[in-house]
């Protein structure tokens, strides 16, 4: 009896290719009524039964970047005519926009500190897990379970101690004490990630660049940072996801200046009623950078995530 | 190129001792062979001399300037793995360019380099190829080719045959070989094979357990064996060890086993006690007049000649005959050796005792 790999027959790959569609459709109705959702009038948001066929409208996108006020018909009336589509779509509602809301400087806080504590964690990671894999260090297991153990309870237990202490450095509502608490949250993952891709890199690519006449750290970022390319993307894909959706610490450590979309976006909710269509704008606004990101990166990661597993 | 001089090197890798305070000499121009079974602290030694472990004691003088506490950078050796250990993103040329740019050699003049040697090897035509898809040959090529495009002081081999199959092992190791003696750069060269170190090497270190139990011409360590280690390291079949009780007294030129007198080179030292009778099995011979008998247990045909494995009053031994001797199994026969070339072995120590055989290259002890 012998066997062999066969191709699928049609049908297999009919079956198969239903089941993943159908898959996608359940996982992706979420964000699909999202970004639906983001393109309904405030009224179509919330019709019952829900309505999947509408009519698209850019209020919820105008609402997310601005502040409106609302004026009498008489007020309206004697303004000059709207300037652009924006105010036409508030002058329906019988308001005017008195300037731009604080969503555009709460998304460019989620950028600075995600990708800050993203770039903090990897270089700091990969120059922690380049040492843990080629020197010899006293108690190197201990020191790496030292590490592992830091994410053993959730971070959220240390909420109080950690803004009591912020408030005494003067670390509350920074940028600074944002990205430091993310990269410390996100350290022992990229240590651990990236000790295990750096540890598959055979050592005689570095030695043979020794021998070359390059210096150990030469050799490092020469030869063994490209090589750990792959690892160095998912890592950076993992850490900044968690950085970009963090919503506790934000929550208790930012209000104003450092302030970052997570907390800020339901915050829109109490603005004159629920407007849903803004929040979904945000939300789906919110969700471009770290889809740009992996997609940028999908190519390593999904090389990273079965690295080891196959032998290049 | 260069001289190299290992004196009383030792490495210790915690309480293990990897390398036991060897030394030998690496002349000039020599193709030197490191033999050793895997653990012996042979690659350890070549890792010492490039630079990519320190010492824990002892000297290494690189043309008559010690190194051994110097960075792999600052020795000017080559090194090739047995991995090849090509720069997996970067391109052939690249690979080659790689050691020049170092050296803060100009664009124009590494590419010249670059191409000469190139053509030396064979691979002008897969300079802008990407390492990953070369055969194995061409990997060899290109990892021989970035260590002699810097004209380094010397060579430093890992195996670099180990990774081939077989078929094209034989066919490198002349190209290797070849290349040595164009360039006639000192090159140091790991290997587990005997064949191997015999077939190319000047010279021979063998090594066991971290220690150099042999320094010589591949003649001087197969015909003048100094430990029986190396006897029964090198050569394929082994030297055969016939056990036996006695004593051997300065200016003594036979020995007795079981009985029948057998010649041997004549003795310089002397011991007693369980001693070894080691010969190889191209000079065993088969002679129906002997006294000394023993019974055919096998016979392996190999061609030219046979392998005849005879039981013997003083234990198993090998004979290589002409395949056109008609042996059969189970059938007695009586056994001669050729009395120059034997070695006298020490049971308890393995030291071969000295003689006018082997009194240049066995120490007195």
């Amino acid at each position: 009896m012998s066997y062999s790999i066969t191709d699928p027959s049609p049908r297999q790959k009919w079956f198969a290719g239903t089941l993943v569609i159908l898959y996608a459709l359940i996982t992706l109705m979420p964000l699909v009524w999202i970004l639906m959702t983001g393109f309904k009038t405030p009224p179509d948001s919330i019709s019952y039964p829900p309505k999947v066929i509408f009519q698209p409208s850019l209020e919820g996108y105008v609402n997310l970047f601005t502040t409106r006020t609302r004026v009498s018909p008489d007020d309206l009336a004697a303004l000059p005519p709207p300037a652009n589509f924006a105010e036409e779509i508030v002058r329906n509602r019988d308001m005017v926009i008195v300037g731009p809301s604080k969503f555009g400087e709460r998304f460019m806080n989620s950028v600075i500190i995600g990708f800050g504590s993203t770039f903090l964690s990897i270089f700091l990671g990969t120059l922690a897990a380049y040492a843990f894999s080629r020197y010899k260090i006293p108690l190197k297991d201990d020191l790496l379970f030292f590490i592992l153990s830091t994410r053993m309870m959730p971070p959220i237990a240390v909420a109080i101690p950690i803004f009591l202490m912020y408030r005494t450095l003067g670390l509350s509502d920074t940028h600074l004490g944002m990205i430091l608490l993310y990269t410390a949250v996100n350290i022992s993952l990229a240590v651990w990630l990236l000790k295990g891709f750096i540890d598959e890199i055979p050592r005689e690519y570095e030695e043979a660049a020794l021998i070359d006449g390059y210096t150990r750290f030469q050799a490092f970022y020469k030869v063994v940072l490209p090589q750990a390319a792959t690892g160095i993307a998912s890592t950076a894909i993992f850490c900044l996801i968690f950085a970009w959706n963090e919503y506790a610490f934000a929550v208790l450590l930012t209000s104003g200046t450092a302030q970052t979309a997570p907390p800020f976006i339901p915050t829109i909710i109490g603005v004159g009623g629920l407007d849903w269509p803004a929040v979904a704008a945000g939300a789906t606004i919110f969700l471009l950078p770290v889809m740009v990101f992996t997609i940028l990166l999908r190519k390593h990661l999904l090389r990273g995530i079965t690295f080891g597993a196959v032998r290049k | 190129m260069a001289e190299i001089i290992i004196e009383n090197l030792q490495k210790m890798f915690g309480e293990f001792t990897a390398v036991q305070s060897s030394s030998f000499t690496i002349e000039d121009g020599e193709f030197f062979m490191l033999l050793g079974p895997s653990g012996c602290g042979k690659t350890t030694t070549l890792r010492m001399i490039a630079g990519l472990e320190l010492p824990t004691s002892g000297e290494i003088y690189l043309d008559g300037e010690e190194v051994s506490q110097r960075p792999a950078s600052q020795r000017d050796i080559a090194f090739v793995f047995q991995m090849f250990a090509l720069y997996p993103h970067m391109k052939v040329g690249q690979n080659l360019r790689y050691p020049l740019i170092s050296q803060g050699m100009g664009r124009a003049e590494a590419n010249a380099k670059v191409a000469e040697v190139a053509k030396i090897l064979g691979i002008e035509g897969i300079l802008d190829r990407p390492v990953g898809g070369l055969s194995g040959g061409d990997r060899q090529r290109v990892a021989l080719g970035r260590a002699i495009v810097r004209e380094p002081k010397a060579f430093m081999m890992d195996e670099p045959l180990g990774a081939l199959d077989a078929e094209f092992r034989e066919h490198m190791a002349e190209e290797l070989r070849a290349l040595h003696d164009r360039m006639g750069a000192t090159t140091v060269y790991v290997t587990h094979d005997q064949l191997e170190a015999m077939q190319m090497g000047d010279k021979i270190v063998v090594m066991n357990h971290g220690v150099v139990e042999q320094f010589g011409t591949p003649q001087d360590v197969y015909d003048k064996p100094a430990t029986m280690f190396v006897a029964d390291f090198i050569g394929a079949p082994s030297m055969n060890f016939l056990t036996f009780a006695g004593s051997v007294r300065p200016g003594q030129d036979t020995v007795e086993l079981d009985g029948a007198t057998f010649g041997v080179p004549r003795q310089i030292g002397a011991a007693q006690g369980d001693l070894v009778f080691g010969v190889r099995p191209e000079h065993v011979g088969f002679d129906d007049a002997s006294p000394y008998r023993g019974r055919i247990d096998a016979t392996e045909y190999l061609g030219t000649t046979q392998i005849v494995t005879v039981a013997t009053p003083n234990g198993d031994l090998k004979a290589r005959i002409p395949s056109s001797e008609v042996v059969r199994e189970g059938e007695s026969v009586g056994l001669t050796f050729r009395a120059e070339t034997i070695t006298l072995f020490e049971r308890s120590s393995g030291r071969a005792l000295r003689s006018e055989l082997n009194k240049e290259v066995v120490a007195d002890v």
